[in-house]
This record gives structure tokens, sequence and C-alpha cells, in this order.
């Protein structure tokens, strides 16, 4: 492989220099960091990550390639990753293609040999960064012009963007495991859905349609459902308000509701809270989380530059969990538990599974609503 | 939930002496758990055997036994301390054992004690594989293949069920002890059958054999809410068949998928809960089947262990302390992370940044006749870790860090054939990376290689990237191209790789790289990849763009560590050198430590004040060195790796503390050591250097047989050995090495049966402190670390001692030494002779602390700081009022095949201190606590040389007075007759049966007298010792080691034990 020099410029005035792997375009984001050991594949096809760039803290990026079932969307979701060393050689049973080709297929840009370490750092005590990833001939006009044509993320609705245009159902459960008879009819709403939600709810036994980010309520309810799932997504929860006013009819509704992530934003939006930018959010696989009703803690898998606000909180919500690394909201309900949600990623992929109960309470939740 | 309050006092058992298996990754746990109970306001009791641990220091407990491990004494520690409850998870096998013990013989109930940290229950089903292995199925999971044979007839039946290759483990033994791999018949009944002994329940396990699968640990804590956490992953680079400890490993885990991953993560915790693992930290081995994923479980342990502090090193978490605490009840959000700031819990996973490599080190050399194929019993000796960005810069600091005097994937010697190679990839030994990299510069492809070694293609793919860039580095433009050496450079490979690629000096390539600017940078572990902030200074240094070392400007001095663990240099160094740092510490220096054992604790990254997990070259210590510039340097507390080093640190103007390079080069040179002594007067044994055969027996003939001879450039493996005549001269020359103009054999005359001893002293310039003289038990021609010492001497008169404290005295005035000095000394026919001066730290220093109770390394260290004895007050040496015995460790019975006889090479691997109030008490306690069970009754066999028949009345005597019957062969019998006792004369394997290998197989033999001399009488005798190692009985091959177990044997005492605290 014929690599070609490439920069990374922080709008903060950075500049690395590396290699370029994956597709050869100029791409703009917000550049954030993820602490995960694990999981490029579902990290970088996750549409959460929509017009962000990835700096992976662990060093060695591509060891096993990219497989067919390890996709988090079908077009991949962020616009570039940052790293220290691409491997040359996939190592896994499972491999279908390398990192690079897979990346290019998907339009991503990726450049290593970075110290991303030290990217890291910058970004740990700056913030998340708009940021480019060019190649080295770029001239500085070519960079100011990428740079005018991104305004970054707050204020920006991207869920209707990647969401689905049209209403499906999705009828994958997961790797290695069969399918069961559909007990409830979920209907999802799809801000940037990764597939591994989708598929656990399979496997527990629901009929999943996956709707538009735009579907009304009226709509949604023609489906009769069981129960309502808010999807992750990207970008900011604010501007969304066709989301978050569907999903205040739906809480009238008193049909059971499970957010998670961009879903859990608009969920407390929608119960009159506040949400606001983090400094460089929580990307990571290793975040501990406690359930503040039973002091339980759980390793989880996080990925937002969004949260809830603390001074917004109501006596209509109760915050079921906390982060243990800054303490920020991690989980809500309204008082009858009916309607829940959770900022990290209980459906992992990548990262723990320890926190997959709370599908399982979505699921009870559905079924005492029917009995 | 925070700590229990129903606990005051706990009791910790420490894991004994240094052996194969168990090294000092358990005084590293110890002293954790110690640390991190009293800061609870724990009483902390603690027992260990070992007195180079610095667990075994009198202030890290409340109370400190230095006593045998096992169930007895620790009985009558329990009767005293009355304890309220025992963490014995800390202990490695030793403890876990004891502990049970305790349970079986009904003490924990009888004194009301309760197990924390692991519930007998819990270990039961965790080492008892046929428990373990119905837990797992349990849980939906899957164990190997296997079945549980008593004898070989069931274990013929279940070898049958799980097929060929299979692999055959013994029972609760440590280490995997005599296990091993078999692919006929044949070999799986000499497996068997070895290994029944070996067990002490004579319980085999037989497994199905996972050739070419890949092997994984994950390291999991788990509180008693139920919180349960992943520290580590690490991936074996050899596959399954080599003992973990004998694999290169790597973390975190490099070829898995999140999904893979995530699945054994699952399987971990779910094994922890199984087992009923309810606080503390555990390990747990997978293996995965590289074809499809499939998943078996090999093995957990339930608690800290090897795998536990290589991964505490390699995250920066420090699962011990945190395994202790949450033994007393704490949970994991309740505690702290102190390595971040930003007030983050333990109840996270760490992740990193970076790749860490170990490699173990083995000292196969040393054991003549022992294969150096790896298998699924452990047999290396210590390890190295490093740390860098990628795994190829991490794995190439690791090898130079091991050292074996290669830099990097180094070149044979000699051009390897076709089939050496083949043979050299296919099986699995240390050289194994060296073969592979030779075949990759022949362009054997990565498949083929997979194929031939099972080892994964990305590591392959790896050392591939190493061994192609030589190509560069060898182009004539390399060192012009700044490119092309920062590339070098990040790939790990040394300034002295490079120069030998290049055959240049490494220097020149030093002077080279510092005019490009190309420099390290050092980068900090810190458990969170940066995402909190650190105030740890834990780092390893990168070919990266940030430095993250800010060093102070600080009043500082660097400590320079003992690197891997082997054989003559062990955890004493390492005590050594953590007692140095933690002196200047309290005098106001910052204390810098580079390192690269994980097991020890002096890489625990808040012994000092700043940490360099760096491996001791040259080059890596220089770059420490100009980054933080220190006052001064302590390189003599480290043994023979930052000793090497000594001379180029000072052509490079680094300020040494204490005695300088010049007089340990006076020391260590013989030429110079010569003169000094013949300038001074002194006496030593005759000698001479030859360079050729001719020399030599000339030289033999002159100065008269027995003689001592080595090369003059010891390496590491490379023998010393008494011959007793010309003959045996000869053939050592032929044997052993090539003797030439460059490469000198040293004579020397061996005095036999001469007393040896080691006096410890310090010195300040003015003030000359004799700490302690050591009287070893074997006599001179047994190495000093195989030999077995007492402290105080115990049978020579104070006349004696006083000309040995003179004569020591006489010597350290003529050197300039500033700290601590090792004379040896041998005494024979009214006659001290100077054996050596070593003006450094000994492997005695830390035994001979624990018997002063005064902290000689420490001392010293402030000494070689510039503060007198007299601004220390230390003005003299206590009397004593205990006799010490310190008692060395064998590792024979892990090499098949191999003499376990004593002699000049050193092979022991650890050692043990008994304190007594008699000499008798002393040595029986030291005795035990090495292992070594002197029978009471029974069967003497006795058959010793010529010279040593002065000794055979007092032998004779005690035995025959305590009831033994006498056996020997004819010449022995003969002089025992002469002497009027009865004894039954019996033929020695070469005369003919029944010999006496026969009554050593029919248990009629209780106690084997050995004592041999020459090569051929050696080699003919060899058997019976080697019998005695696997029939377990007592056996002594020195006369003097004969003699004390006679005594032992005679006085038969029940002794007591003694708090150390009660004794200084």
């Amino acid at each position: 492989m014929d690599f070609k020099p490439a920069k990374l410029i922080l709008k903060s005035g950075e500049i690395f220099s590396g290699i370029n792997f994956g597709s050869s375009e100029p791409k703009i984001g917000e550049l954030i960091f993820n602490t995960a050991m694990t999981g490029y594949q579902e990290i970088i096809t996750d549409l959460s990550y929509t017009d962000q760039l990835i700096c992976f803290t662990y060093p060695q990026i591509g060891n096993t390639g990219v497989n067919k079932e390890d996709l988090e969307s079908m077009t991949g979701g962020c616009s570039g990753i940052v790293i220290k060393e691409l491997s040359k050689i996939e190592s896994n049973w499972r491999k279908d293609n390398d990192l690079s080709s897979f990346l290019k297929e998907k339009n991503i840009s990726g450049i290593a040999n970075i110290d991303t370490r030290k990217l890291t750092r910058i970004l740990r005590d700056k913030g998340s960064q708009i940021s480019a990833i060019v190649p080295e001939e770029y001239s500085k006009k070519q960079i100011e012009a990428l740079f005018d044509s991104f305004d970054g993320i707050k204020g920006k609705d991207l869920a209707r963007e990647v969401s689905t245009k049209e209403s499906y159902i999705w009828k994958e459960p997961s790797y290695r495991k069969e399918t069961k008879k559909n007990l409830y009819k979920v209907v999802a709403y799809d801000f940037g859905v990764k597939h591994n939600i989708l598929r656990l709810l399979v496997d527990r036994g629901c009929e999943v349609l996956v709707v538009p980010a735009e579907t009304s309520a009226e709509d949604v309810m023609k489906e009769n459902p069981d129960g309502i799932f808010l999807s992750n997504g990207p970008g900011d929860p604010e501007p969304c308000k066709y989301a978050i006013s569907a999903i205040k009819k739906l809480i009238e509704i008193n049909i059971p509701i499970f957010g998670i992530c961009l879903g859990h934003q608009l969920l407390g939006l929608a119960l009159n809270l506040k949400t606001k930018k983090m400094k460089f959010g929580h990307h990571g696989a290793n975040h501990p989380v406690q359930n503040i009703l039973d002091n339980t803690v759980s390793i989880t898998s996080q990925n937002h530059g969004f949260t809830i606000s603390e001074e917004s909180l109501n006596d209509d919500v109760i915050v079921t969990h906390r982060s243990l690394f800054d303490k920020s909201i991690q989980g809500i309900s309204s008082k009858d538990g009916r309607v829940f949600s959770f900022q990290g990623h209980p459906e992992a992929s990548p990262g723990p599974k320890d926190i997959q109960n709370l599908f399982d309470q979505f699921i009870n939740n559905m079924h005492s609503q029917n009995v | 939930m925070p700590k229990r309050n129903d606990l005051n006092s706990i009791l910790i058992i420490g894991a004994g002496p240094i052996v194969i298996g168990q090294a000092c990754e358990f005084d590293y746990s110890g002293v954790q758990a110690c640390k991190a109970l009293r800061e609870e306001g724990f009483r902390v009791i603690l027992v260990n055997s070992n007195p180079a641990t610095i667990m075994t220091d009198p202030e890290l407990a409340d109370s400190t036994y230095i006593e045998p491990i096992n169930w007895k004494t620790l009985k009558k520690i329990i009767e005293i301390e009355n304890p309220d409850a025992i963490l014995p998870t800390m202990g490695g096998q030793t403890g876990l054992n004891a502990a049970l013990d305790l349970d079986k013989f009904g003490v924990l109930k009888e004194y009301d004690v309760e197990l924390i940290g692991a519930t007998k229950e819990a270990i039961d089903k965790a080492e008892d594989r046929e428990k373990f292995a119905e837990a797992i199925a349990k849980i939906g999971l899957f164990t190997p293949k296997a079945g549980l044979a008593h004898n070989l007839k069931e274990a013929t039946e279940i070898r049958k069920q799980v097929g060929f290759p299979c692999i055959i483990r013994p029972n609760f033994t440590m280490g995997g002890t005599g296990s091993g791999i078999a692919y006929n018949t044949e070999e799986f009944e000499e497996i068997c059958e070895r290994g029944l002994d070996l067990s002490p329940t004579t319980e085999l396990y037989i497994d199905q054999y996972l050739s070419g699968w890949k092997e994984y640990e994950m390291e999991v804590v788990r509180d008693k809410s139920d919180n349960c956490i992943i520290i580590c992953s690490i991936e074996n680079f050899d596959p399954m068949g080599v003992h973990t400890g004998d694999s290169i490993t790597v973390a975190p885990a490099q070829t898995l998928t999140d999904k893979e991953y995530q699945h054994m993560r699952d399987a971990s915790m779910a094994i922890l809960r199984e087992i009923g693992v309810e606080t503390g930290g555990s390990n747990v081995q997978f293996a995965i089947n590289p074809e499809n994923g499939d998943m078996v479980v090999i093995e957990m342990n339930p608690r800290v262990s090897r795998s536990s502090a290589l991964a505490s090193k390699a995250t920066g978490f420090p699962i011990a302390k945190i395994a202790a605490k949450l033994a007393v009840g704490f949970t994991l959000d309740e505690l702290e992370n102190d390595i971040s700031e930003d007030g983050i819990p333990a109840s996270f996973e760490p992740t990193i940044d970076y790749v860490v490599t170990k490699i173990p080190r083995f000292n196969f050399e040393k054991f003549a006749g022992a294969s150096n194929k790896l298998t699924s019993q452990m047999k290396s000796v210590g390890e190295v870790m490093a740390i860098g960005s990628t795994f190829k810069e991490s794995f190439q600091k690791a090898i130079r860090g091991l050292e074996i005097d290669k830099s990097g994937l180094d070149r044979f010697e000699k051009k390897v054939n076709k089939s050496s190679l083949r043979a050299g990839i296919i099986s699995p030994t240390p050289d194994r990376i060296y073969y592979v990299a030779e075949a990759l510069r022949m362009d054997y492809s990565i498949e083929e290689l997979h194929t031939m070694s099972g080892i994964d293609p990305w590591f392959l793919k790896e050392l591939k990237e190493i061994v192609d860039f030589e190509k560069n580095i060898s182009h004539k433009d390399f060192l012009d191209n700044k490119e092309e050496f920062y590339k070098a450079k990040k790939m790990g490979f040394s300034d002295r790789k490079i120069s030998l690629i290049r055959n240049e000096k490494e220097d020149d390539i030093r002077k080279v790289r510092k005019n490009l600017k190309i420099n390290p940078v050092f980068k900090r572990v810190d458990t969170c990849a940066a995402e909190f902030k650190t105030s740890t200074a834990y780092m390893y240094s990168t070919y990266q763009d940030e430095c993250e070392s800010n060093p102070t400007s600080n009043k500082k001095v660097m400590v320079l560590g003992g690197g891997p663990n082997r054989i003559g240099q062990g955890i004493e160094f390492d005590y050594c050198c953590v007692h140095a740092a933690q002196a200047l510490k309290e005098n106001g220096f910052e204390t810098i430590m580079v390192n690269c054992n994980p097991e020890t604790v002096s890489t625990d990254y808040d012994t000092s004040d700043r940490l360099y997990f760096e491996p001791i070259t040259l080059e890596d210590v220089l770059e420490i060195i100009e980054i933080e510039n220190p006052d001064g340097l302590i390189i003599q507390y480290g043994g023979q790796t930052p000793l090497k080093l000594a001379n180029d640190l000072e052509k490079f103007n680094v300020s040494i503390f204490g005695t300088s390079p010049d007089q340990i080069d006076l020391s260590e040179d013989r030429a110079r050591f010569l003169k000094f002594v013949k300038r001074n007067n002194l006496t030593q044994p005759p000698n001479g250097m030859a360079s050729n055969k001719e020399e030599a027996i000339e030289i033999g003939n002159e100065i008269g047989y027995p003689l001592v001879v080595r090369p003059s450039y010891v390496l590491g493996g490379r023998a010393m050995e008494v011959v007793y005549g010309a003959d045996d001269l000869v053939n050592y020359l032929a044997e052993a090495f090539q003797v030439n103009d460059s490469n000198p054999v040293l004579l020397d005359k061996f005095l036999d049966v001469a007393i040896e001893f080691d006096v410890e002293a310090i010195s300040d310039g003015s003030k000359i402190l004799i700490c302690g003289i050591l009287q070893h038990i074997e006599q001179a021609g047994v190495h000093s670390g195989d030999s077995a010492c007492s402290i105080p001497p115990y049978n020579i008169t104070t006349d004696i001692e006083n000309k040995i404290k003179n004569e020591v005295i006489k010597v350290i005035k003529n050197m300039d030494i500033i700290g601590l000095v090792n004379v040896q000394i041998a005494y024979v026919n009214d006659t001290l002779y100077l054996l050596e001066v070593n003006p450094r730290a000994s492997r005695t220093i830390p035994f001979v602390s624990k018997a002063l109770g005064m902290p000689l390394a420490k001392i010293a260290a402030r000494v070689m700081a510039g503060i007198s004895l007299e601004e220390q007050n230390i003005l003299n040496i206590p009397e004593l009022k205990f006799f010490n015995v310190k008692e060395a460790v064998m590792p024979f019975e892990k090499f098949q095949n191999v003499d376990p006889i004593l002699g000049p090479e050193m092979r022991s691997t650890g050692e043990v201190m008994g304190i007594g109030k008699t000499f008798e008490e002393a040595f029986e306690k030291a005795e035990i606590a090495a292992g070594v069970i002197i029978p009471e009754a029974g069967s003497a066999f006795i058959s010793v040389r010529d010279i040593d028949k002065q000794f055979l009345k007092e032998i004779a005597k005690d035995l025959t007075e305590s009831n033994f019957s006498l056996v020997g062969t004819k010449g022995t019998v003969r002089a025992l007759n002469e002497l009027g006792f009865q004894a039954r004369q019996i033929n020695k394997v070469l005369e003919g049966r029944p010999h006496i290998i026969d009554l050593m197989k029919n248990s009629e033999i209780t106690l084997v007298i050995n004592t041999t001399e020459g090569r051929e009488s050696i080699k003919d005798s060899a058997s019976i010792r080697r019998t005695a190692l696997e029939e377990k009985i007592c056996c002594t091959t020195t006369i003097q080691g004969a003699v004390a177990i006679c005594k032992v044997i005679r006085n038969q005492l029940d002794w007591s034990v003694q708090r150390l605290q009660d004794i200084h």
C-alpha cells in the first residue's frame, strides 16, 4: 500500500502530520477522542458520529480487519478517523475486508502516524475541536474554505439527515442467536439507530418497525405498538423540535417509552428538561455508571457530546443513573417508570454488556401494560 | 457499604521462597495488602519465610514472623496473635494451600478465624479440576475434554476418550510442575508416572491438547456487591502448549474483535460468580480456536497472581491493594483510583494507549542436561515487561531488557541450516523468535510460519516489519536520513541494534542520532488513556511528539534496578533498590527508579517519586539521565545489571554515588585485584591464568589439585567447576569451551573442607562498620548463593572471628569504598584466604538486615549520599540474641535429568530464613521452610568421599543414638565398622543389583548423605541424588550439611515462633 502524506489541522491551531488511508477526500468535522480498546468497526459505523472525526486512543487499529456482522449502520458513520498505527495485516476468522479499503468504500478518511496521546491531551484540555484531515499539499486557502464550510455540531439537527427515509421492519437477531416469536410490537424512531439496538429488541421477541425521525405521534400510534423506542443519533437534540413534540404526545398517551443516547436527551427535552454541550463528551467503553436507586455500578459504553443539564431537573423526573466519572446524569425516568431512558449505550457494540437489562426493563414495561 | 467493623486483626500469608512459578510478584502483592489494610486501621500479622522481601520489613506489619509456612507453624502464630481473619490470596499457591490445611486440620474452627478474600469452597472449586469443569459446564461454557485419574489404569481409560495429543497435569502442584504433553503411549506413561508421584493427592488430569489454539488471560476484580471489572486482557504470543509463565504475552489482547472480547469478558465474570470469588482479584485463562472462534476455559486462579502483577504494572491499576480492601468489605465505587486525579473511582475499567510486552527470562544454561523446550510446566525464572507505543517498539524494548546480550531480533552467530531452522520454528524454545526472524529474512511467508509455529499472523507480520526494516537501516545513506532514522527508533530499534546491523560502533550511532536531534519522549501510564489528568510520574519512553516527563529541579537521586529475576540475581537486589529509594526519600531527595521487572516492589508507582519502566541498558538509562539530570546515581544495588554500566556511565560524566566505578573495576578485574592483593600482603588461594591446554596443565601441576576452574569472562551459564586431577582438567577444557588468548581460563587452588565466610560491611570513608560474619554451612566450593549460612557463626572461636574482622578491615581500608561491601573469606589450616571483594549490595544484605534488625541497605544508601555513619548515629552493631540461618532453595525438580548436586555454579532460585534460640533450632526451621523434610527415624544411607570420613564418627553417633540404622557403600561401611558402628552394605549402581536405588524406591531409606568428587564419580552417583529428589528423600551432598542435619535429628526440638518486632 502506498500512503500519501496528510495533515490533521485543529481549529485551535495545532497541526499534525501523518499519512492518509481510507478515502483521500479532505474531511472536516468535530474531533473527539474515544478510549475503547476494541470495536473500531462498530464505532466507525455508528451514525451518532456523523460529522465527527474520531481519534482512537488505542494505538494499533485495524488488527482484526472488518467483517459483515459487526456493522452498526449500512452507510458508515463518522467523517474520518485519526490513529497512531494502521495494521498491515488482518487476523481474525471473521474478517472480510481490511480497514483501509472499507473506509474507502464508505468514503471515510483516515490519518495515521499521529501522536494520538498528545492530541487527546489537547482535546481534554481545550475541549472537542473542529478539525480537518487534508492532503499534505492542501493550500492555506483551501483549508480556510474547508473550515468556513463547517460551523460545528451545536444547533445542528443531524438526526433528520441520517434517519431512514422509509419505514422498514428489522428482523435480524444478534450474532449466533436464534429468532424468537414476536411478542411485542415496537416502533423505533430512527435518529441514526445502531443496528445492535434493533438486534437486541429482536432477541427479546419484538417485532421492530423502524420509522423516520419525523414520523408524527399519530402515525406511530396507527401501528398500534406496545412500546416506543427512541434511538441514539448524532448532533444537537435541541433543534429536533418535530421529535420533541411527537414524544410529548406519546408520553401523554401513556405508552412505554425507552430512549438511548440522543433518544434519552430528546425524552428529557420532552419532559421539559434542558440539554447542553459537554467539553469533550464521553466516548469510550469503560465508563462506570451507578444506578442510584440500588447503588449497583455498571461499566458502560458511552458516546455523547451533549448531556441533560443538572439545573433543569424538575419534580416529574427521577434521575436513575449517574456517571461515576463526572456525576453527570446518565438515566432518567418518569415517576411511574413507564417512560425511561439512558445516556450511555446499553446495547454495547462495542463495549461491555453490563447494563443490557435496561432492554428487559422495557420489555417488562410493555408486558405490564398489556396485562 | 464501607469496611467491616467486626474485624480487627488480619493474618496475611506470604508465598515463601522464590521458586520457579512463584517469584517476587507475591512480595509486591503482600506489601500492597499490608499497606492497604493498615491504612484502614487493621492490625496486620504477617508470616513469610523469605527474608529478602519488603513485606517482612518490621515496619510493614504490626507483627511479623519469618517462619516456615505450614499449618503447624501458622497454628502457633494464631495461638499467640489470635487474628480475626486470614487473607490467603496474596501468597500464591503457598498461601492458598496453607489456608486449606488450616481448615482441614480444624485450626480455623478451633480459633474461630475466618478466611477472607476467598472461601474454602471457592478455592476448592477453582483448584479441583473436576469441580471446576462441572462449574464451567453449569454456566454453559466449555472446558477441554478431560478426565481425572488416580492411577495409570484410569489414566489410560481417559486417554482413550481424550485422544492424542493430550496434556497431563498432576493435581495441586504449583507452576504446572510435572505436567507435560504426550503424543504417544510411551510419553504418556512416563508423564503419568511422574505426575502421580508429584501430586499431593495422587491425582492426574488428562486433557485434550489444544494445539495451535490462541491463549488469552483476563484479570478480573469483583466486590461483594457483585460489581465486576476487567483490569486487563492479555494475549499470548505463543499458542497453547507453552505455560503462560513461559510465554511471551502482550497486553491488551490484539487480535480479538469487540464481539469476541466481550464474550470473553462476560464469561470471565460468570466464572467468578459461579466459583464464588466474592471479593478480590482472579485471573481466568481461555483458549480460542483460530479457525472458528470456539472458546474453552482453561483455568482460573482465585487469588492475585503473576499475571495480576503484570496487569497492575501494565495498566497502573493496583490489583492487590484494591483486592485487599475489597476483602474487608469495601465496594469498588467506594475506593479511589489514585493514579489519576479528578476523583475517579476504582470501579471502572482501565484503558491503555500503548502496548505492553512481557518476555520470560530463562536459565537453562545453568542446568546441564536440561532441554530448553517449553512445555506446560513453567521453567522461566523471571521476566521483563516493556511499554511502547506499538507492539514492535515494546517487543524490541523487552528483548533488550532481558539481559541476554541481545539488542533486538539478533542473528545467530553461525549460519542456521534449513533443518535446524525448521526445528527452531516448530518447537517452542526461548530462541524461537530468533529462528522466526531468521526465516523472515529468508523470505518465508507469514502463512508458512503460522502453519509451522501456530503464532498468530498478526504477530508474525509485526516481526516481519521489524526484520524488513533492517534493510533500510543497512542502507548506506541511512545515517543521513533523519526520517528513516526516526522511523527505526519508532519501531524500537536500539542504537546498539542499529550499530550491529551497520557494523559500526554504538557510540557513533548515538552521536549521529543526537546530531539529528532524534530523542525519545516520555509518556505517562495513567489507567485512562489521558482522559483524566494524572500527577503520578509513572513513565515509559517512546518516539513520539510530546514529552510528559516534566522533571523537577529538586535534589534528586536515581536508582537503577536489577532487571529480570534470574538465578544469581533475584529479589534481594530489588529489596536493596527499594530501600535506597525509601531511605533517600526520607532524607529529602526526590527518588527516581528505573527498572523493567513487573514482578517487583521497585516498579510499584508509589515506591519512588518517579518511576521509569525501562530496560537497564546504557542507551535507555542515558536518555532518562538527560531528561532528569539527577544529582547522583545508585548503581551498586541492582546486582550485575546496573554495575555493568558503571564505566560507560562514568564516560558520560554521570555522577555516581558511593564507591566509584574505578574501585568496582579494581575488584572485578582479576589482574588489578591480584596486584592489589600482593601490594597489601593479603593471602589468596594460589592461582593462575592459562591461555592453552598445556599452560593449564602446567599451572595445575604447580598449584596442585583440586582446582576451581572457570573462564575469565563468565557469561551467564559458563560453568565453574572443581577438578580433581589432570584428566578432569583436560576433560573440562575440552567440553566447557575453547581456551585461547582472548578467552583464558582461570585456575584457583580449591580449598577443600575450608570453612567459608561472607562478611557484610559498610564504610563511609572514615568509619568501617562490620555488620555481620556469616558462616557457611557447606564448605568452600559450594557457591555462596547455594550454601546455607548462619549469623552469628555457629562453631568458630571468637579469636578466629576477630581475625576475620581485622582482615576485612584491612581490605576495606586499602580500597576506596563508600557504602556496602561484601568480602568472602575461607578459613582452613589456621589460615584466612581472601576469595572476593564485592563493593556493592550483596545477596545476603536483606538476610543480615533482618537478623540484626538494622536496615543496612538504607544506612549505606545514606552513606553513599554523603551522610556519614556518625551523622546517622550508627555507631555499632547490636549483640545477636538469636541464631539466624539462611537456606537456599533449589529448582531441580523442574528440570528433568539434572544432577541435584551443589557446586561452584549457583543454581538456587530463592532463600528462606530460620530464627532460633540455638543453631540447631534455626537450622531446622530453615530446612523446613525450604521444603526439606528431615526424617525422625529410619535408615540413613551414607556414602562419603575419603576426605569427609573424618566426620563419619560424629554423624554416625548422632544417627545411631536417634535410632537410625546405617546403610552404606563398601568403603563407607568399612570406615563405619572401624569406628565401631554397625552398617548394612549395599551395592553402588554399577556394582549390580539390588543396589541403593532399589532400596530408595522401596522406601527403605529415609536419609541420604552422599558426598563425592571428580567428574566420573559424580556422574556415577547422580542417579542416587536424582532418585532422592524424586522420592522426596531428605538428601545432602555436603559433609557439613550432613553434620548439621544430624544435629537436628538428634535434638528434635519443639521450637517456638519469634515475632520479629520482639527480637530487636
